[in-house]
């Protein structure tokens, strides 16, 4: 399943990349985007209720900065998180029965959409009130430290977070202490419908970093490469000198904020959204993967091929999976000692 | 047994719990070098080290949720508030982070974390500094709530609150930290959560009230003893879990009921213990459920204001004279 061909490395090692390991992040990004796809289908059929935002046209973000974590490496993202949930090394029959509310789900279908959790492969959620997830990384990273371990932890957030006064929190702690954490600011331009420029003072997102006096840059978030670069050497000054990172990842949302949003076609042109569509990091890597000879014509399809069936079967799995009992309502408030 | 403060039982139980468990640690504004705003956490920096004493810059949602963070791996934080009307800064992570992590994530991640530091009615600390916390907490479903009022239950609750696998909301009190009283100095003496207690035997009539209000009950008590009327006090202690057994027991023995709230009122803990008194013993009650409560005013600084602002003894001995119907001041 997805554990078998992720992306995530035993250890890290940047340097060079090889057919393996090309097959491993390009598997990784169309799982992404056919999750995606499969779930807005469910969505508009009713199947999915709530609110639903897709990462389709970021998946190079979180493959790329996924392939440089180890398995006992924490992740937590926002509310647009299937992406970093699935690359993490999440089953997708039990994503895609969490987004369907099934007893089945990630978190028994108590969580949803916005709220994917697991324990299993140390991906700690899914939180929808915009930053508020940036001090619990920073707590995550905090605790690594106090029991001097090498992990790292790293959170995803988007543009929107910036403004808000936990992002600015949570680096000058994670700075002052020195905490194993990577920041990752995905910069899909639009908080919503709010554009960059009408949000913040500084665009340059990755130059807050030096306002907090950590290491920090920029990096184009559609090459799933460049992102594994910036990330592994932020993951490595984090293992080894316990120096959080800020980066920016320059991407964007190839659909609406969410499913209420289809088109997000009111705050930015049509034309816009075309072409950028045309740097589609799935198509980048794959010609780039073709071109340098770490993939065939062949491999790809059958990646496709394979993967297309996967969702295929986390989408029957999913419809299979019962409700959650009524029992469910009340357990899970408090932990039973 | 020996004598000590409510802020050195509070200490006392920091350090017995630090020293049984090394995940606990402490976190907050001036909790290390200063020795804590009303020093509670005295001497524990030199004892447990910088790594466990955590100071902080004045950040509290930051530093709330990296308790959580903390929490949700493994950790058991104790993050104190400076006062607790600081908490409002941080009244998203505690409410939409600590409270349902485990809820929504399926029960793959709980959040043993005390939040704890004082609060409610204080000397002349004026409307941003002097009110009653608890009510933005317990209407919160995966929220504990502690309202300790003596030296022993601070010491005991606190060290039950630690070993809780839940987030628990611990409001201590400016007006209590010198109270002196008997405390266990038994490390295992724990008071569990979610127990009332009869502070004063009576047959006459239940005062339920906590903190500052437990206080001034029991001298009402006193105060209509004369009179020939016999109070019961129950002091609730764990507000959320509500022991509402104990406090029905009584009122079923005394057949009436004075709930005493130092909070404004509207919406407030009396509602909800004069509601769960009405509703489960409401044929055992001889009068409806009299309720005092603060005024309905943010507090003012003004000496004779702020008398005027929260309840007392005098209101409480009408209250009791009033619902059995004795004519007195």
């Amino acid at each position: 399943m997805a554990q078998k061909t992720s992306a995530q490395q035993k250890g890290a090692a940047p340097a060079g990349i090889d057919a393996g390991l090309a097959r491993a992040l390009y598997n990784d990004m169309v799982l992404i985007r056919r999750f995606e796809e499969k779930a807005a289908e469910a969505y508009a059929l009713g199947k999915i209720g709530g609110f639903l935002h897709l990462y389709i046209g970021e998946e190079a973000v979180g493959v790329g900065a996924t392939s440089t974590l180890r398995p006992d490496d924490y992740a937590i993202s926002a509310y647009r998180e299937h992406g970093h949930c699935l690359a993490k090394g999440s089953d997708p029959r039990r994503a895609m029965a969490e987004l369907f509310g099934r007893i089945d789900g990630l978190c028994k279908g108590k969580g949803g959409s916005m709220h994917l959790f697991d324990k299993s492969v140390n991906f700690l959620g899914g939180h929808a009130i915009v930053g508020a997830h940036l001090p619990l990384a920073t707590g995550v990273a905090f605790g690594i430290k106090y029991r001097g371990t090498d992990q790292v932890i790293v959170c995803y957030f988007g543009d929107g977070a910036v403004p808000e006064g936990e992002f600015h929190e949570s680096l000058n702690l994670a700075s002052l202490w020195k905490l194993p954490v990577v920041y990752i600011c995905e910069n899909n331009r639009y908080a919503m419908g709010t554009s960059l420029e009408r949000a913040l003072a500084q665009t340059e997102i990755w130059k807050f970093g030096q306002a907090y006096n950590m290491p920090c840059e920029a990096v184009d978030g559609m090459d799933v490469l460049a992102v594994r670069d910036v990330v592994a050497r932020a993951v490595g000054r984090a293992r080894t000198d316990k120096t959080p990172t800020l980066i920016e990842a320059r991407t964007y949302r190839f659909r609406g904020h969410s499913m209420r949003d289809p088109a997000g076609a009111v705050y930015r042109t049509k034309d816009e959204v075309e072409r950028e569509k045309l740097r589609d990091p799935i198509v980048l890597f794959r010609d780039r993967a073709l071109k340098a000879g770490w993939l065939t014509e062949e491999d790809a399809r059958k990646i496709e091929k394979d993967v297309h069936d996967l969702v295929d079967e986390a989408v029957a799995f999913a419809e299979a999976s019962p409700e959650p009992p009524a029992s469910e309502l009340l357990t899970d408030i408090f932990k039973e000692s | 047994m020996a004598v000590m403060t409510y802020r050195e039982a509070l200490n006392l139980a920091l350090r017995e719990e630090m020293k049984r468990d090394d995940r606990v640690f402490v976190i907050g504004e001036e909790v290390g070098l200063y020795e804590g705003a009303y020093k509670v956490t005295q001497g524990l920096l030199k004892e447990f080290g910088p790594q466990r004493i955590v100071d902080t810059p004045i950040a509290e949602s930051g530093f709330t949720g990296v308790g959580i963070g903390a929490a949700m791996t493994g950790l058991r934080p104790v993050v104190e508030m400076m006062t607790f009307n600081f908490a409002l800064l941080a009244l998203d992570q505690i409410v939409n982070s600590a409270a349902k992590m485990n809820y929504m994530s399926g029960g793959q991640f709980n959040v043993p974390i005390v939040i704890r530091g004082p609060g409610g009615p204080a000397h002349q600390l004026a409307a941003q500094h002097s009110q009653s916390m608890e009510v933005y907490f317990y209407h919160v479903p995966g929220l504990k709530v502690v309202r300790p009022s003596t030296p022993a239950d601070a010491k005991g609750l606190l060290k039950s609150a630690i070993r809780d696998d839940n987030p628990v909301i611990f409001i201590e009190s400016e007006t209590l930290y010198a109270v002196k009283g008997e405390v266990s100095e038994d490390p295992d003496f724990l008071v569990p959560l979610g127990q009332a207690v009869v502070r004063r035997e009576g047959t006459d009539v239940t005062v339920i009230a906590y903190m500052g209000m437990m206080y001034r009950a029991l001298e009402a008590a006193d105060e209509v003893a004369k009179d020939g009327i016999s109070v019961e006090v129950v002091d609730p202690r764990t507000l959320q879990p509500l022991d509402a057994a104990t406090i029905l027991a009584s009122v079923r023995k005394t057949h009436r009921a004075v709930v005493i709230e130092a909070g404004a009122g509207f919406a407030g803990m009396g509602s909800e213990l004069s509601a769960v008194i009405t509703e489960q013993a409401f044929d055992d009650l001889d009068a409806p459920v009299e309720r005092v409560t603060g005024v309905p005013a943010p507090m003012p600084y003004a000496r004779n204001l702020e008398r005027a602002k929260t309840p007392n003894k005098e209101r409480i001995v009408d209250a009791i004279r009033r619902i059995c119907n004795v004519n007195g001041s």
